[in-house]
């Protein structure tokens, strides 16, 4: 496997070279090189927010394909909450559950109820710690990688928590395992995932090994849950589905699992940068916890959910009513708080230096301040960096070249076409003949064509 | 490096300061480093925000430390050693309002920064120089 796995992926025939993502990605990644985007790897965080802005659909994230369900003798489905919201209101989680179950696997474990048992590890911890303030949530993985990326010094802040998929996926496991006397490599266990980031979490996890085996993208079995709805519409299974837990699909829904401590939360990768920039400049100590989600609105904005987020908002509101006012008891959960910790420490990934030796970093960031002020500050990405300073740091880095700036490239168009001119009044002094109108003129004619002559001469 | 900051210009607050943590990231400063440098270099900017007419951030960068200097055009500190001190503030009321002025400005600055220099002149403006050491782990 290479150094970063990547769930974000480009097809390289549906790419135009067009420039609208490399202006949107948050960590600068991208770049447009002989007419196709290129992802520089080790900067990606998998976000999808390319894969949303994209108008010609050539990105787009590696999920599994559902014959990777063969390969185990025994497969349990993950729901992301989110993926309740996708449904007209009359579809409730029970009919969901049983179009899975309807689909071929052979049992569903559902996030939401993970979600609960992670809510009350949470609120433990935030209760018994009193080191860095606030504590940040460690569940959204494009946040996680975007702190590797930009925010280095934060990454302390995260909870040391695990996610809701990843401790749905134990529980699921464990109680497999028990139920059915099953050894631990004949469960497959596939997460129905609301965004690329989740992909990444589960193919390149902190820790040893992920408890998900893989994971199918929401959008691409929609229509298969939405066929399998019929079989079940007569009798559908119970479920589970805690509104507590349900409500982490969408922004503010972790905040009021966790309830009385927990104070911020902010969605949109963009807002949660301003967030982030403002903890990192010693503010917002008086908060204990921030939900911070990369996609707008929560998971139900996330790039691989196939409904509309403001719908899927409404959806997810009238649900959690629904689903509060019928609540069933849980399962108990593990007290251990060690069952609940991060799989292993999150490194940083300082992938935006320019040199490892200081010194030569420092003599190359000088240049890349005085290429910054000759170019002209547009910003208009047609060199295929995302702005000016990107395009200086990518010529100081040896990927690009000043005259990719169009605008540096007619500059030098420019005193070439002069110097051709120039050139091309110039005559041979065999041919040059004096002018008759004026005896002067002729004299200076010829004068300055032996210069030249002259000149030349000495250039060869 | 350097940065104009213009007094009362909130909406621009930090730029600067994003502008220097990004520089010394490319430069590959250490962690805590920069962490402390982005805090002088935030309080010293909205200092001249909150108090003075206009001003400039400058930042050196050095293998083994980050000067930073924030010099202003203003109405200056009568009496350093008392702004020094936690929670004394001299912002007026609409500015404490908005959550910023709250007198922690300078006593953050010198606990982030090895050094600080403070000098000012009552009715023409305050120099500030603050030096971070990097403490370089060899990471
Ligand atoms: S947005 Fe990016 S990936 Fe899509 S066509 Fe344009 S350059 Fe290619
Ligand atoms: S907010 Fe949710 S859907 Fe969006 S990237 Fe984060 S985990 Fe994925």
């Amino acid at each position: 496997m290479s150094r970063y796995f990547h769930s974000v992926m480009l097809d390289q025939d549906k790419c135009k070279g067009c420039t609208n993502c490399i202006k949107h990605c948050p960590t600068e990644a991208i770049r447009v090189r002989e007419g196709r985007a290129v992802i520089i790897e080790e900067r990606c965080i998998d976000c999808g927010e390319c894969i949303r802005i994209c108008p010609n659909r050539a990105k787009l994230a590696i999920t599994d394909p559902l014959e990777r369900l063969a390969d185990y003798q025994y497969t349990i489905a993950l729901p992301a909450p989110s993926l309740y919201a996708q449904f007209g209101p009359e579809v409730l989680p029970g009919s969901i559950i049983g179009a899975l179950l309807s689909m071929g696997f052979d049992e569903v474990y559902e996030v939401a109820v993970g979600a609960v048992a992670v809510s009350n590890a949470l609120h433990r911890y935030i209760e018994s710690q009193s080191g860095h303030r606030p504590v940040i949530s460690s569940a959204c993985p494009a946040v996680v990688r975007l702190m590797q990326v930009r925010f280095p010094g934060l990454l302390e802040h995260i909870a040391p928590v695990e996610t809701p998929m990843e401790i749905s996926a134990r529980l699921a496991r464990e109680k497999a395992r028990q139920e059915h006397d099953l050894p631990d490599n004949a469960i497959g266990v596939f997460f129905i995932t609301p965004c690329p980031a989740k992909v990444t979490a589960i193919k390149q996890p902190f820790g040893e090994r992920s408890y998900v085996d893989g994971a199918f993208s929401m959008s691409a079995i929609y229509g298969a849950v939405l066929r399998h709805l019929q079989d079940v519409a007569d009798a559908p299974p119970d479920s589970l589905s805690p509104a507590l837990g349900v409500g982490w699909g969408k922004t503010g829904g972790e905040n009021q699992a966790i309830k009385k401590h927990a104070l911020l939360a902010v969605d949109g990768i963009h807002n949660v940068i301003n967030v982030l920039e403002e903890i990192e400049r010693g503010g917002l100590t008086d908060i204990h916890y921030i939900e911070a989600q990369a996609c707008t609105g929560g998971c139900i904005g996330g790039p691989l959910t196939p409904q509309n987020p403001f719908v899927a908002r409404v959806r997810m509101e009238r649900l959690l009513k629904v689903l509060a006012a019928g609540e069933r008891p849980l399962p108990a959960f593990p007290d251990d708080p060690e069952y609940y910790r991060l799989a292993g420490p999150i490194p940083p990934r300082p992938t935006l230096k320019l040199s490892s030796d200081i010194n030569r970093a420092i003599g190359m960031l000088e240049e890349v301040e005085r290429i910054t002020a000759e170019l002209p500050g547009l910003d208009c990405g047609s060199c295929g960096s995302p702005n000016c300073r990107a395009l200086a740091e990518d010529i100081v880095r040896g990927y690009a070249e000043s005259s990719y700036c169009v605008f540096k490239l007619r500059e030098k168009l420019q005193l070439l076409a002069r110097e051709i001119v120039d050139l091309a009044h110039k005559q041979p002094p065999a041919m040059g003949k004096p002018e008759k109108h004026s005896k002067d003129s002729a004299i200076q004619n010829k004068n300055a064509d032996q210069q030249v002559g002259r000149k030349e001469g000495t250039d060869l | 490096m350097e940065f104009s900051v213009c007094g009362m210009d909130f909406n621009r607050a930090g730029e600067a300061a994003a502008q220097i943590k990004k520089a010394l990231q490319l430069v590959g400063m250490h962690m805590d480093t920069m962490r402390r440098a982005v805090i002088v270099a935030y309080e010293a900017e909205l200092n001249i925000v909150i108090h003075a007419r206009q001003g400039r951030l400058v930042a050196h960068i050095h293998p083994d430390r980050v000067e930073l200097e924030a010099i202003d055009e203003g109405p200056g500190i009568p009496d350093i050693p008392r702004a020094m001190q936690e929670g004394y503030s001299t912002a007026p009321a609409h500015i404490r309002k908005m959550g910023f002025g709250a007198g922690m400005g300078l006593p953050n600055i010198k606990k982030s920064a090895s050094q600080m220099r403070l000098t000012s002149e009552i009715n023409v403006g305050t120099r500030l120089t603050a030096t971070i050491i990097n403490q370089t782990s060899g990471d």
